[in-house]
C-alpha cells in the first residue's frame, strides 16, 4: 500500500485523464459511479437518515435530553468514552515499540512480526473473544498459573467486567494503531537520527526531540482510529462484559431489540455519530493528506 | 543518501541495551496477539465437555459434533453463499467506482469518493439499526440477501481503496496501446487493464470476502431465525459454552491462514506492508 501510494506520487497527476478527453468521457466516467451510488444512497444513506429523523419524530428533542441528563445513561456515555481512552492508551503503549521493532529488527523477524499480527487481524473477532475467555476465566489458564505459582490465592476475576472487556478491545484494536505509526516509522530519514547523535545529543533526547516527534503523525493517526472504533464498540462488551460493562453501543443494542424505544435508540446513535464524525474532522484537520487505515 | 544508508547499516549491529528490553516488550506483545488464537487448538481436541485445561483427554468429537449438527453446517453454509456474494457485489460496484473516481474529473467526484468512504468510519450498531428499520418495514428481515446488501455497502470501501491505488499508478499508455491496434475501449479494459491490476482485485476480494464472512453485527439485525456462523457462533459462547465453537475456531483460523498464503502469493495490499 505505502510503496503503492509513493509511486502513485510520482506520476503526473494528469496521466490517468488524458485518455479520455472532454465533457463527453467525463459524463460517461460519472455514469459508471451511477450504480455504487444509488446502491450507497438506497442502502445507507437514506436508513441512516431515517434513522436520525426518528429522533425528533413530532418535533420533540425528549429522546436526546433523556440521553443526556438522565444520570444513567450520561454514565454510559462517560463510561463508553473512558474506555476508549484506556484502550487507545494501552494500544499505544504496546503498538508504538512494535511498530519499531517492525522497521528496525533484523531480516526474518519484521516478516514473523507482521505474520503475527496480521494472523489475529484476521480472525474472526468472534474466534478470539472466545479464547480470551479460555485464558481470562475464573478457572482460566492465566488464573491457574498465578495459583500454581503461588503469586495469588484467591482467583483473580478477568471475566464479565471491565477489566476483561479492556483486554479483548486492546487485542482487536492493535493492529489499527501498530499499522499507521509503522508506515510513518519507514519514512523516518534513520540519517537524522545519526546527525542527532553526532551532534552529542543522548539516547533519550533523540528520541524526545528527534524520533518522536517525526513519528507523531503516525501515532495521532493511529490513536484517533482506536478511539473512533472503540466508542462504537459492541462484540466485544457484549460478551467479555457478561452483561455488566455497559457501552453505549450495547446500550443502542438493547433500546431496539428489548425495550423497542426507537427514538431513545435513534437519539444516542446521533449522539454516537456526532462522537465519531467529531473526533475524524479533528484528525483531518491535522492532516490534510490521506487518511486511509493502511 | 548513500551516508545515510551506510550509517543505517552501522546502527543496526551496535546492540545496545535499550535494544534486549524492546526486544522482550515486543515478545511479550506478539505473545498478548497470538495466545487467545494458540488456546483454541488444544480445546478444540479436548475430550472433556467442559473448559478444562490442559484436557483430560484428546478427541475429535468436537468436530464431528459440528459436522454432525445440520445447525452449525446451514450456518456456516449460509455464510459462504453470503460472502461469495457480497464479494461478487462489491468488487462490481467497487472497481466501476474506482474507475470513476480516479479517471474522472466531473464536479462531485470528491463527495461521492468520501460517501463511499463513510461505511468505514459510521459505528457499525448505527448502520445496523437503521437498516434493520428500514428492511422491517419492506419485510425483508430473515433474507439472505438482505444480508449481502448491508455487507456490500461496508465492503465497498475496501475494493475501492485497493482497486483505486491499483489503478492510480496504472499506466494508462498500455490501455492506449491496445486501442489503437484496434480494440474497443471495453476490451481494452477486459483484456488489458484488468489482468494488469489483477493482484489489487484478489486483495480486494480477500478483504470483501473475509469482512462479510466474519460480520456479526448486520448479520444479527437482519438475519432474523436465519442464522449466519458469526450469530450462531456468539449465541453459542452466550448461551452454553461447549468446545464445538473451539472446533469451529480451528477451522477458521486454519482456513484464513490459507487464504492469507494464497493471497500473499498473487495479490497485492492486502497488507498494508506489501
Amino acid at each position: 500500500m505505502t510503496a503503492a501510494a509513493v509511486t502513485a506520487a510520482r506520476v503526473p497527476p494528469d496521466t490517468a485523464g488524458r485518455w479520455w478527453r472532454g465533457h463527453r468521457a467525463d459524463t460517461l466516467l460519472a455514469l459508471v459511479a451511477a450504480p455504487a451510488m444509488v446502491f450507497l444512497f438506497a442502502l445507507y444513506l437514506l436508513p441512516v437518515g431515517l434513522l436520525l429523523q426518528q429522533s425528533v419524530e413530532g418535533g420533540s428533542l425528549a429522546p436526546y435530553e433523556k440521553a443526556l441528563t438522565d444520570g444513567l445513561y450520561v454514565g454510559v456515555l462517560f463510561d463508553t468514552m473512558l474506555i476508549a481512552a484506556y484502550v487507545s492508551v494501552a494500544c499505544l503503549l504496546l503498538g508504538y515499540p512494535v511498530a519499531y521493532f517492525l522497521t528496525a529488527a533484523p531480516a526474518p523477524w519484521p516478516t514473523i512480526g507482521i505474520v503475527f499480527i496480521l494472523l489475529p487481524f484476521w480472525t474472526s473477532i468472534l474466534v478470539r473473544t472466545y479464547g480470551w475467555m479460555i485464558l481470562l476465566g475464573r478457572n482460566g489458564i492465566i488464573n491457574r498459573l498465578l495459583l500454581e505459582t503461588g503469586l495469588i490465592s484467591t482467583p483473580f476475576p478477568m471475566l464479565n467486567n471491565t477489566t476483561g472487556v479492556l483486554i479483548g478491545m486492546t487485542h482487536v484494536l492493535l493492529p489499527y494503531m501498530v499499522f499507521p505509526i509503522y508506515a510513518v516509522m519507514r519514512r523516518v530519514d534513520l540519517g537524522l537520527l545519526s546527525a542527532a547523535e553526532g551532534l552529542g545529543a543522548p539516547g533519550w533526547q533523540i528520541f524526545r526531540r528527534v524520533y518522536f516527534p517525526l513519528t507523531l503523525p503516525g501515532v495521532l493517526a493511529g490513536v484517533t482510529l482506536v478511539y473512533i472504533l472503540s466508542i462504537g464498540f459492541f462484540i466485544t462488551p457484549a460478551l467479555l462484559g457478561g452483561g455488566k460493562v455497559i457501552m453505549i453501543a450495547v446500550l443502542i443494542e438493547m433500546q431496539v431489540r428489548q425495550f423497542l424505544n426507537w427514538s431513545f435508540a435513534a437519539a444516542l446513535s446521533a449522539v454516537l455519530l456526532t462522537a465519531t464524525l467529531l473526533v475524524y474532522l479533528v484528525l483531518r484537520r491535522l492532516f490534510r493528506s490521506d487518511l486511509q487505515w493502511s | 543518501m548513500e551516508l545515510s544508508a551506510n550509517s543505517r547499516g552501522r546502527r543496526r549491529r551496535r546492540i545496545r541495551p535499550w535494544h534486549i528490553g524492546l526486544y522482550v516488550w515486543c515478545g511479550l506483545v506478539f505473545l498478548f496477539l497470538m495466545a487467545p488464537l494458540i488456546v483454541v487448538f488444544p480445546i478444540s481436541f479436548s475430550s472433556s465437555a467442559y473448559l478444562q485445561f490442559p484436557p483430560p483427554g484428546w478427541s475429535l468429537r468436537w468436530y464431528t459434533a459440528f459436522i454432525d449438527d445440520t445447525a452449525w453446517i446451514d450456518a456456516t453454509v449460509r455464510s459462504l453463499n453470503v460472502a461469495a456474494a457480497t464479494t461478487v457485489l462489491s468488487t462490481v460496484l467497487g472497481t466501476m467506482l474506482a474507475f470513476s473516481i480516479v479517471r474522472g474529473k466531473f464536479l462531485g467526484r470528491s463527495m461521492i469518493n468520501q460517501i463511499s468512504m463513510l461505511p468505514l468510519i459510521v459505528p457499525v450498531i448505527v448502520y445496523s439499526i437503521a437498516v434493520y428499520g428500514l428492511f422491517a418495514q419492506l419485510q425483508l428481515i430473515g433474507n439472505w440477501q438482505a444480508i449481502v446488501l448491508g455487507h456490500t455497502v461496508h465492503a465497498i470501501p475496501f475494493v475501492l481503496i485497493l482497486v483505486g491505488a491499483a489503478l492510480r499508478t496504472y499506466d494508462v499508455n498500455f490501455e492506449q496501446a491496445a486501442m489503437s491496434l484496434g480494440a474497443s475501449r471495453l476490451t481494452a479494459i477486459r483484456r488489458v487493464t484488468l489482468p494488469q491490476i489483477r493482484p489489487a482485485l484478489v486483495s480486494a476480494m480477500f478483504l470483501a470476502f473475509i469482512s462479510s464472512f466474519d460480520e456479526l453485527v448486520v448479520a444479527m439485525f437482519l438475519g432474523g431465525s436465519n442464522m449466519t456462523l458469526p450469530k450462531k457462533m456468539f449465541d453459542n459462547i452466550i448461551n452454553a459454552i461447549d468446545p464445538t465453537i473451539a472446533a469451529v475456531s480451528v477451522l477458521q483460523i486454519v482456513l484464513v491462514t490459507g487464504v492469507l498464503i494464497v493471497v500473499s502469493k498473487i495479490g497485492a495490499g492486502a497488507s498494508p506492508t506489501a
